[in-house]
């Protein structure tokens, strides 16, 4: 780290270095580029996520910048402007193809707008809203945002706004155009079948082949961050749930870890044994599902009833001991709500061998099928280069060769007790997203094994004060949940609310992977590239 | 006064205890009078239309994955015979709101449920489309999908079990035996603006 910082002052004097959570370097927002270049330069090649902050008299930017090759190694470069009426930082774009998007989520929130950035649409929020929810001078009343009935027009999604700084210092405004004159745009969406969820997607094609596509967020929009912000810690803890509902059990892991951490607090051995059951239990079912529905968009529906019908084993077991079947409600600051129900152990013990025979039968019902296979072959290719600069994590980046596995990068809970391989493939075709979910769930079940048996007994739940104030600071948790590295960063002031939340969702990265992934790629196939990444588009969209 | 005697599989008219006011409605429709044959035949439509519901496939988020349980093998939903999930609009009968439903949202919402062909219901799901549930602090949460287009059955749920759903399901059965088919709608009245036909297109 020392040859880090070292590098960071030789290029910016001024920069300021701080030992927090992870090195954190204070940069001016001039220089932000020529220092992100160069850490590109020295294998920092993966930004895990990029934070729009208000801190009252400033607006900024907060940068989690990690490597693909050095992967436990993670700082932070965080930069203002203190322009409250234009705010304008330089884009990064270029630097790590991730922060387009993330981008255009900082300019809808907080009207920052990227210098360079060739694409200035909001990306969550309509182009006529009016203000920037996130900024704390942000009037709420909703007579000034009121209900639409009107869908958005064709030009308001098309006309991308960009500024461009010229050296003297002027500012040149341009209007670039997303699609080519006489492109065939189709759109796909918001209502579709396919698109697991309200995605909309604008594809451009030539005769069937793809050009270009162009997802469009924003249709499930909650605004869970910002409503974070007005309540106490245990209150966010159900929202969290509610993100990516598929792996609500590890977002909500997320949350409690990172507050405990922030508190120092000691949480029980049992605990977070049975934490760690339940996150492979929900890995297990969100797979499944994730199975079934590829499955079922290359049209086999055996397959996807198949998947439904041992995901609900799963859903008995949460709902003997949580209480609830998709939304389990189960891990609370501290802890567990509850201990186990007395026959966990027994329905968990019994579910191993079952899953395991099942696995065998969907091999033979449809990864050997020589239909499945013709669709699967040669499709859909995504590189690690492009993976990493994307961002694309969880088990579509390790189809790619990105070892990105944060059990492994930093284990927490009970995962540096058990023995268990991160599975890795090289290719980076949709067959290989398509195999590596079934063969996590083997390591899945391999990880539950060795704990099961294993569960201490030390109580499931430590004293909590009942009021939750986090000590001033920033918090930031990674956990892998069954799409990839999700992250939680609270920045707290040392009150009983945070000041702002921020999650890293994996889903919006691996939407982002649509594009290059489907270039050149026929229509047809597009919906099967899309099942293969297994998005859910309310984490996304947050 | 009973509810005409609903022909649901394994469910007992006296076993929906709640929502009287279906009661109600029989009642007031029975005021007017229905020809015996007339009454016959709309039981007979009735019963063929209830029992061959299409649902549009429509969720916006959690609860979705609890309608696909409703939809797989434990909670099959095919034995009412609501098995045919349509994905066009233009083909279905009712559509499940299931899940959040967002400023940016609403006018799609809006514009299904107006491709939608009468007669068409809709099943507000969970706590999210009923009221905002969770999220109707939010700035971008529509508080309630009877904002955008009527509802006929409310599941309360945050998500509703699959047999939440198969009870509202089966509520809106109900209603739709209800119906009286062969009664001519009013005629619509158009207001006098003082032009002619003509003109007014």
């Amino acid at each position: 780290m020392e040859k880090i910082k070292k590098l960071i002052l030789s290029i910016v004097p001024d920069a300021v270095a701080e030992e927090a959570q992870y090195p954190t370097f204070t940069v001016d927002a001039s220089k932000i580029r020529s220092v992100a270049e160069k850490l590109k330069e020295k294998g920092f090649d993966y930004l895990i996520c990029l934070t729009g902050m208000d801190y009252g008299d400033s607006l900024g930017c907060i940068y989690h910048i990690s490597s693909s090759t050095d992967k436990t190694s993670v700082i932070v470069l965080k930069t203002s402007t203190s322009d409250r009426q234009n705010p304008a930082i330089p884009s990064v774009h270029d630097i790590w193809a991730s922060a387009n998007l993330y981008e255009r989520e900082v300019y809808d929130f907080f009207g920052i707008t990227f210098i360079d950035h060739p694409d200035m649409r909001r990306l969550f929020l309509r182009q006529d809203w009016n203000g920037y929810p996130f900024r704390k001078d942000y009037d709420a009343n909703p007579e000034l945002n009121p209900v639409p009935m009107e869908n958005q027009t064709i030009a308001e999604m098309e006309n991308m706004p960009s500024i461009t700084l010229k050296s003297d210092g002027t500012v040149i405004k341009k209007e670039n155009a997303l699609f080519e004159k006489g492109d065939y745009v189709v759109n796909i969406g918001p209502q579709h079948p396919a698109t697991h969820g309200v995605l909309h997607l604008r594809v451009s094609l030539d005769g069937e082949i793809i050009k270009k596509v162009d997802p469009n967020f924003g249709y499930i929009h909650r605004g869970i961050e910002k409503m974070c912000e007005s309540m106490t810690y245990p209150q966010m803890l159900h929202l969290t749930d509610r993100l990516d509902y598929l792996s609500g059990t590890m977002n909500r892991h997320a949350m409690c870890l990172c507050v405990e951490k922030a508190m120092g607090l000691e949480v029980p051995q049992r605990a977070q044994y049975v934490r760690c059951i339940f996150d492979e239990l929900t890995r297990i079912a969100s797979h499944l599902l994730g199975w079934g529905c590829m499955c079922m968009d290359m049209g086999s529906i055996t397959a996807f009833i198949y998947g439904m019908r041992d995901r609900e084993k799963i859903m008995d077991i949460f709902e003997e001991t949580g209480g609830g079947r998709l939304m389990v409600n189960y891990s609370v600051i501290g802890g567990l709500a509850e201990d186990v129900h007395p026959n966990f152990v027994n329905r968990v013990k019994e579910f191993i061998p079952y899953m395991r025979k099942m696995i065998k039968e969907y091999h033979i019902l449809f990864t050997g099928n020589p239909i499945a296979k013709g669709r699967m072959k040669d499709i859909g290719f995504l590189s690690k280069e492009t993976a990493v600069s994307l961002g694309v994590t969880g088990p579509s980046g390790r189809a790619s060769g990105f070892a990105c596995d944060v059990r492994k990068i930093e284990p927490y809970a009970a995962y540096d007790k058990v023995q268990f391989e991160e599975v890795i493939r090289e290719k980076g075709g949709t067959f290989d997203r398509y195999i590596i979910r079934l063969d996590e769930i083997e390591q899945s079940l391999r990880i539950i094994e060795q704990l099961i048996d294993k569960l201490p007994d030390d109580g499931f739940r430590a004293k909590v004060p009942a009021i939750i104030k986090l000590p001033a600071g920033e918090y930031y948790q990674r956990v892998e949940n069954a799409r990839g590295d999700f992250g939680v960063y609270i920045k707290s002031d040392g009150g009983k609310n945070p000041y702002r939340v921020k999650f890293r969702s994996p889903c919006m990265t691996l939407i982002s992977a649509l594009d290059p992934l489907c270039q050149k790629e026929k229509i047809a196939d597009l919906i099967m590239i899309g099942a293969s990444l297994d998005y859910v588009i309310p984490c996304a969209d947050r | 006064m009973e509810v005409k005697n609903i022909k649901i599989k394994n469910m007992k008219t006296e076993d929906f205890n709640d929502n009287e006011y279906l009661e109600k409605y029989v009642e007031e429709l029975k005021k007017g009078g229905v020809n015996v044959a007339v009454g016959v035949l709309d039981d007979l439509i009735n019963w063929g239309r209830s029992n061959s519901v299409w649902p549009l496939t429509f969720a916006t988020s959690c609860c979705g994955i609890e309608f696909m349980c409703v939809g797989a093998a434990r909670t099959d939903f095919a034995r009412f015979g609501w098995e045919v999930t349509r994905n066009s609009p233009r083909q279905a009968d009712v559509v499940f709101v299931a899940g959040t439903i967002v400023h940016k949202m609403a006018p799609v919402l809006k514009r299904l449920y107006d491709q939608m062909a009468e007669p068409k219901y809709v099943l507000a799901v969970g706590s999210c489309a009923i009221s905002g549930g969770p999220f109707k602090d939010s700035y971008h949460v529509v508080r309630g999908v009877n904002e955008v287009i009527p509802v006929d059955v409310y599941v309360p749920g945050c998500p509703p079990r699959p047999d939440a759903m198969l009870y509202g399901m089966m509520q809106m059965q109900r209603k739709m035996k209800l119906e009286n088919f062969f009664k001519l709608p009013n005629k619509p009245t158009i207001p006098d603006t003082g032009k002619s036909e003509g003109e007014n297109k």
